[in-house]
């Protein structure tokens, strides 16, 4: 039996599963319901005249149902399909539902519009680009970490890079690398002249590397010696040498500080050279080269 | 079932195993046991540690035997026996096909008409434009500012909320050669996305292991000379391929002077970024003090030349996520190379 009250007494005193309370009010989680608010006027079970629209695909359907069928659930909700345009969908609603009560109908009109707007909003987003989040289960991001690690401890960076160094130092890529420390050197000074004159005999052949490439060493050496160094009396670069060697074993970890070497290429722009103090060459020994210099000499 | 088994298994006692004779008065009923099948657990834990006390003396003496054979063949001036050379990973690499051979006209025809020929080649010079994601937070500003100090001529541009299309549109009409978008999750930069321009491909890195400069001990103050580069490992036609990718963000001219060393270290798929500042030194290094015998070489000093290394500037590590031909274009594009879960299945295959 069809009594609207009785079902609306029922639903609303006892138990109706569709409803859901919130703190802002009682909300009907049927998916025919027009509004959405669970009502006496928007009830979908207690009306046994209503309509709704629904969407399916983003197309819009109206779907009514009238006492009529009501013993026929399986055929209880007749659907019309309306067209994508607003006007004409409101012209078909007024059509359908013409000597339907008027609460209704407004109802009905205002959730169309509610979702054409939202229809057209999401067909604006979808063409938008927006970043997809995507997951990465939890043993796949443990097993990289543990696999980076060990393969960091594999790689032994340092050692390679120093060694890729030397080889291309070794193969003369460099053609101007000199630096020389002035603090150890200005320590020592005073040291080294005692030594000097022991280890001048002893001293192996070492190349000095001031500019040019490794093969022009042996013949502008002299020249440079004196054409560049300014004020420093050849004499010193043995001085230099000696000197600077010793400290570097002394004090390997002290942090230096570099001053570039005035170069025949450079454009004249020389670093301010205070008078008196002497500037320290460190030198490099190249087995090949060694053995060059020798013949040379 | 499970008794006949176990009996089977003894007797085809493996060496690596922990059997020991069970002592039986019949003799004729001796067999094998494993030292695990012992159920009184003081008697267990004694017979293990007999069995590894045995095992060690005779790794000792076996180390003593091969060291001393080795000693005597240098006395007596032959060779000494061949060294073991330990396994590991990279030895037992699976073959790849598609490692690079030094003689490949294949590969150099390849280059000769790939992306990166132009700037490679000198022709233009490379110009970088760097970017974010929508959000960036923490600790993605700082490592900007630190990669616009490693890689000469980049700049920096603010994301706003423009498409990465539109931003690769913007970059060729401006004429940058190659784009680098850093990508932020959870206040940690992640990910890189590095997009060759005109139409270069795009490769996609994920990024870990971030320690930016001021967290490094003892670090240095980069120049602005350009960088000299290393590129380490990159074997594979696809590692060669990214390798020219990373050379094509640097000028092709560094200066020598400026003593500044970028290096990509690929390691198992990984690489790793390292920016250092280098001098060579002489150092001298005492020949003879281990070996007491020989009086003649003692008090020798050879000079040998090193190699010092100071880092500084940034350091992380870089995988390969996907590689893509052209440049950005998730759905259109064609991928040359993308990481799949089941390429992981392998530890001894590498594809870079």
């Amino acid at each position: 039996m069809q009594n609207d009250d009785v079902i609306w007494d029922v639903i609303r005193h006892h138990h109706c599963s569709y409803m859901a309370k919130i703190q802002t009010g009682n909300f009907c989680r049927n998916p025919y319901n027009v509004t959405g608010i669970c009502n006496r006027s928007s009830c979908p079970l207690a009306n046994s005249r209503y309509a709704t629209i629904r969407d399916h695909d983003g197309i819009f359907y109206l779907y009514m149902k009238t006492i009529e069928r009501a013993h026929m659930p399986n055929k209880l909700w007749e659907r019309v399909k309306l067209p994508k345009n607003y006007m004409k969908a409101l012209e078909i609603i007024d059509k359908h539902l013409e000597y339907w009560p008027k609460l209704l109908v407004h109802k009905i009109k205002q959730r169309l519009t509610k979702m054409t707007q939202y229809r057209i909003r999401m067909v604006k987003l979808s063409k938008k680009v927006r970043e997809k989040i995507m997951t990465v289960p939890r043993k796949e991001v443990k097993r990289e970490s543990r696999r980076e690690e060990k393969a960091l401890r594999a790689a032994q960076i340092e050692n390679v890079i120093e060694k890729e160094l030397l080889e291309r130092l070794n193969k003369g890529v460099y053609p101007d690398i000199c630096n020389y420390d002035e603090e150890i050197f200005n320590k020592l000074l005073d040291k080294n002249k005692e030594e000097e004159q022991e280890e001048e005999e002893e001293e192996e052949a070492e190349v000095e590397y001031v500019e040019g490439d490794y093969e022009l060493e042996e013949e502008e050496e002299l020249e440079e010696d004196i054409e560049d160094m300014g004020d420093f009396l050849k004499a010193n670069n043995f001085d230099d040498i000696e000197g600077d060697e010793d400290d570097l074993e002394e004090q390997p970890a002290k942090k230096k500080a570099y001053v570039s070497y005035p170069l025949k290429q450079d454009d004249g722009t020389e670093k301010v050279r205070r008078k008196g103090k002497k500037v320290v060459v460190e030198v490099e020994r190249d087995e090949d080269m060694g053995n060059r210099q020798h013949n040379a000499m | 079932m499970a008794k006949e088994k176990k009996r089977k298994a003894a007797e085809e006692a493996v060496d690596g195993d922990d059997y020991i004779e069970r002592e039986d008065k019949n003799p004729k009923k001796q067999k094998l046991i494993l030292a695990s099948q012992i159920k009184n657990k003081e008697k267990r834990s004694a017979v293990y540690a007999k069995l590894k006390h045995e095992k060690r003396v005779e790794k000792r003496k076996k180390i003593k035997a091969r060291d001393a054979a080795s000693k005597q063949a240098l006395e007596l001036g032959e060779e000494p026996p061949e060294k073991m050379v330990p396994r590991t990973i990279e030895n037992t690499r699976e073959l790849d096909e598609t490692v690079c051979r030094p003689d490949d006209e294949e590969l150099f025809a390849g280059n000769d008409a790939d992306e990166f020929s132009a700037v490679l080649k000198q022709q233009t010079a490379p110009k970088v434009l760097i970017t974010t994601c929508r959000f960036n937070s923490s600790r993605g500003p700082a490592f900007i500012k630190e990669l616009l100090s490693v890689i000469p001529n980049a700049q920096y541009y603010k994301r706003g909320t423009y498409e990465l299309k539109k931003i690769v549109e913007y970059a060729k009409n401006k004429e940058f050669t190659s784009i680098i978008v850093v990508h932020t999750n959870r206040r940690e930069p992640d990910a890189l996305l590095l997009i060759g321009l005109p139409d270069g491909p795009t490769a996609h890195f994920r990024l870990s292991n971030l320690v930016l400069r001021k967290d490094i001990k003892n670090h240095g103050n980069p120049t602005s000379h350009e960088p000299e580069l290393v590129l380490n490992n990159f074997t594979t036609r696809l590692g060669h391929r990214v390798g020219r990718m990373i050379q094509s963000l640097f000028p092709q001219v560094p200066n020598f002077r400026g003593r500044r060393v970028v290096t990509f270290h690929n390691q198992r798929d990984f690489i790793f970024f390292r920016h250092h500042r280098y001098v060579f030194e002489v150092k001298e290094k005492k020949e003879g003090l281990k070996d007491k015998k020989s009086k003649a070489s003692q008090g020798k000093t050879e000079k040998k030349a090193i190699a010092r290394l100071q880092e500084c500037g940034p350091r992380f590590t870089l995988k390969l996520v996907s590689l893509q031909h052209g440049t950005f274009d998730t759905k259109g594009g064609e991928f040359e190379w993308v990481h799949k879960a089941d390429m992981d299945t392998s530890r001894r295959r590498f594809f870079i």
